[in-house]
């Protein structure tokens, strides 16, 4: 990977939930020092259950959400430093689509109001005309036509409203978009094609992504590289097809197995080790490893001590945080 | 999106097409057209002005022939001028103390909710201390201030109206502000004003619209309480307030002095109510598309 156009290093998140009736203080820590790197036209996949702080992580990345501490280097500036001032005009470079398209645009602006809104914020020098002329372009871009410009999203289905959102998203020519759970309320057929046109604006323009979905086999088929979020912390992360092939964390391999076979036939019989139970409270999350109450592998140092990220392969691309990675294949024997 | 064909497009043609099916609400908005239209060109039309004294018929019932088709008040005056002129005075504070609270409490009460946390607090213990400061204790102050002016009962009344207003609209930004199309706009970098004009105000305007038509009878009631004190416009200019205090005061002997302000107000009130009932209903996104 060339150099990072972003690196998140030790993010902290945490939401004060205020003072309950008797208790103290309660804080939900729904990012634990997540680090990661992300290059110029790469899709980093970002995975987990709900509640793991996929979405937030992307929102605080992009300074909807504050963080407590660690960084956000954008283009070699912490953004976190910035005022939203200085902010501003770093924006047209960030963007995001959301999941529920038709709750994303306003539903009292039309379709050409609401795609030119980051051209109205961020060049105040293109008039009207021109201004049109953009939208139709891109309109046309995301496989749509000119007489959508003047209506509003409740005519529109889900997918012609998730093209609007990548239209209004991509209409500044971001170098990074957030694509938070962007194909999940989705149905499946337009899943495949909300997807494809994603990869097609990549190609074309160089736009790196932030893919987060629960979804393995959407992830899979976008990602350059894959990042598994486990209670606000990195459980594994690599490049995608290390780890597919090689998932050295026992949750990504739990992950993995949920995901359905192709032929369900040929894998009728097989072993699968699902997960069992709910996430632990991220109010109360465990000692030492977050995963050891679900773990199969778990052993007493998984309770005492927290794992850190380790190097499994020899560039130290795809990295593990589990202390028993190596015993990795005693799983499900 | 069924009928798509016979629907108009923006929320807000959608809105008066249903609007326009609902007969109460036709009818309530011909009828407040028809006393506006009255109330405006009725005191040119008539032959009596409303301060013109008639020394021979004092205190007269309903009479086709000398021209005063609805009676005189004690002073001799025409009934039917002093009503539509006083009509013009209570629409027009109806109207205005209105819109002044919309002004007000909408601008208020959507950046206090957009902004939030304690700018949100101090915003609405604002709202709180001049809720609790008492109405007529107010007025009469102002009035001692000032002196008694038509101008004050707006401000006053228009003052204490965009409280109510100002929560309103808060809430519902409070819950506009967490919608997914706020996010996206403060993604692309929108400053947070113009995220109010553009996105919220739009959004809250629906319930808005249905309380001003509730207020607009509130404000009229008000300004007959305190007309009706003696605190509000004077002789010989009226409102409908004072006739029908004074309609009150004659009621024994000259119940149609009570009768005919009574009628307006009583059919105006019931009017922006219907409409403001109509007003909610067919701006419900959940009825239907």
């Amino acid at each position: 990977m060339s150099r990072p156009i972003l690196s998140v290093r030790d993010l902290i998140v945490r939401f004060d939930l205020g003072r309950g009736l008797f208790g103290p203080d309660r804080v939900l820590t729904a990012i634990d020092g997540v680090s990661f790197d992300l290059g110029a036209g790469e899709t980093l996949g970002i995975v987990g259950e709900s509640g793991s702080g996929k979405s937030t992580l992307g929102r605080a990345i992009l300074r909807l959400i504050p963080a407590e501490a660690g960084q956000i280097v954008w283009l070699g500036q912490d953004l976190r430093r910035l005022g939203e001032g200085a902010m501003r005009p770093l924006r047209r470079d960030l963007q995001i689509v959301f999941q529920d398209p038709l709750a994303a645009l306003d539903p009292r602006a039309t379709v050409f109001q609401s795609i030119a809104e980051p051209l109205a914020t961020h060049r105040p020098d293109m008039t009207r005309i021109q201004m049109r002329e953009a939208v139709s372009r891109w309109l046309a871009r995301v496989g749509l036509d000119d007489t959508a410009l003047d209506r509003y999203p409740h005519e529109f289905s889900g997918g012609q409203c998730q093209r609007i959102g990548i239209a209004r998203a991509m209409i500044l020519e971001p170098r990074l978009i957030v694509c938070d759970e962007a194909v999940s309320a989705l149905d499946v057929s337009i899943q495949a094609q909300i997807v494809n046109l994603l990869a097609a604006l990549q190609r074309e323009t160089g736009v790196a992504l932030l893919f987060i979905s629960h979804n393995l086999a959407v992830v899979r088929h976008l990602s350059h590289r894959i990042l598994v979020l486990y209670l606000g912390r990195v459980a594994e992360i690599g490049p995608a097809e290390a780890l597919f092939a090689d998932p050295c964390h026992p949750y990504t391999r739990a992950l993995l197995a949920a995901v359905p076979p192709p032929d369900p036939v040929a894998a009728r019989g097989r072993r699968r080790a699902g997960l069992t139970g709910e996430p632990p409270s991220p109010l109360n999350p465990p000692s030492g490893c977050a995963f050891r109450t679900r773990c199969p592998l778990a052993i007493e140092i998984c309770a005492t001590t927290m794992p850190t990220a380790e190097a499994i392969d020899d560039d130290a691309l795809h990295l593990a945080a589990c202390h028993r990675w190596r015993d990795r294949s005693t799983q499900g024997a | 999106m069924t009928d798509a064909a016979a629907l108009p497009r923006s929320p807000g043609g959608r809105a008066w097409f249903r609007l326009r099916r609902n007969p109460s609400a036709m009818a309530a908005m011909t009828v407040l057209g028809l006393i506006v239209v009255l109330c405006v060109a009725g005191p040119w039309v008539i032959p009596h002005s409303y301060d013109a004294v008639a020394w021979d018929s004092i205190l007269t019932g309903p009479d086709w022939a000398s021209g005063h088709w609805f009676g005189t008040d004690p002073n001799g005056r025409d009934l039917l001028a002093r009503t539509l002129v006083g009509g013009r005075i209570s629409l027009l504070v109806g109207l205005i103390a209105s819109l002044v609270a919309l002004v007000i409490g909408v601008s208020w009460g959507a950046v206090a909710g957009y902004v939030g946390g304690r700018v949100d607090g101090l915003m609405m213990r604002v709202v709180d201390i001049l809720y609790a400061l008492p109405f007529m204790f107010f007025v009469i102050l102002l009035m001692v201030y000032f002196g008694r002016n038509i101008v004050l009962i707006f401000v006053a009344i228009g003052a204490v109206e965009w409280l109510t207003m100002a929560r309103i609209v808060r809430g519902q930004t409070l819950s506009l502000k967490r919608r997914e199309f706020i996010e996206a706009a403060r993604a692309i970098g929108v400053p947070g004003l113009t995220i109010v004009r553009r996105h919220i105000v739009p959004n809250v305007l629906g319930p808005v619209i249905v309380f001003l038509t509730l207020t607009i009878p509130e404000v009229m009631l008000i300004e007959s309480f305190i007309s009706f004190l003696g605190l509000g416009v004077q002789e010989p200019m009226t409102s409908w307030g004072v006739l029908i205090s004074e309609g009150a005061q004659n009621i024994e002997e000259a119940p149609w002095l009570l009768l005919l302000p009574g009628t307006f107000l009583a059919l105006t009130l019931l009017c922006l109510n219907l409409l403001g009932d109509a007003l909610r209903d067919a701006l419900d996104p959940r009825d239907g598309r």
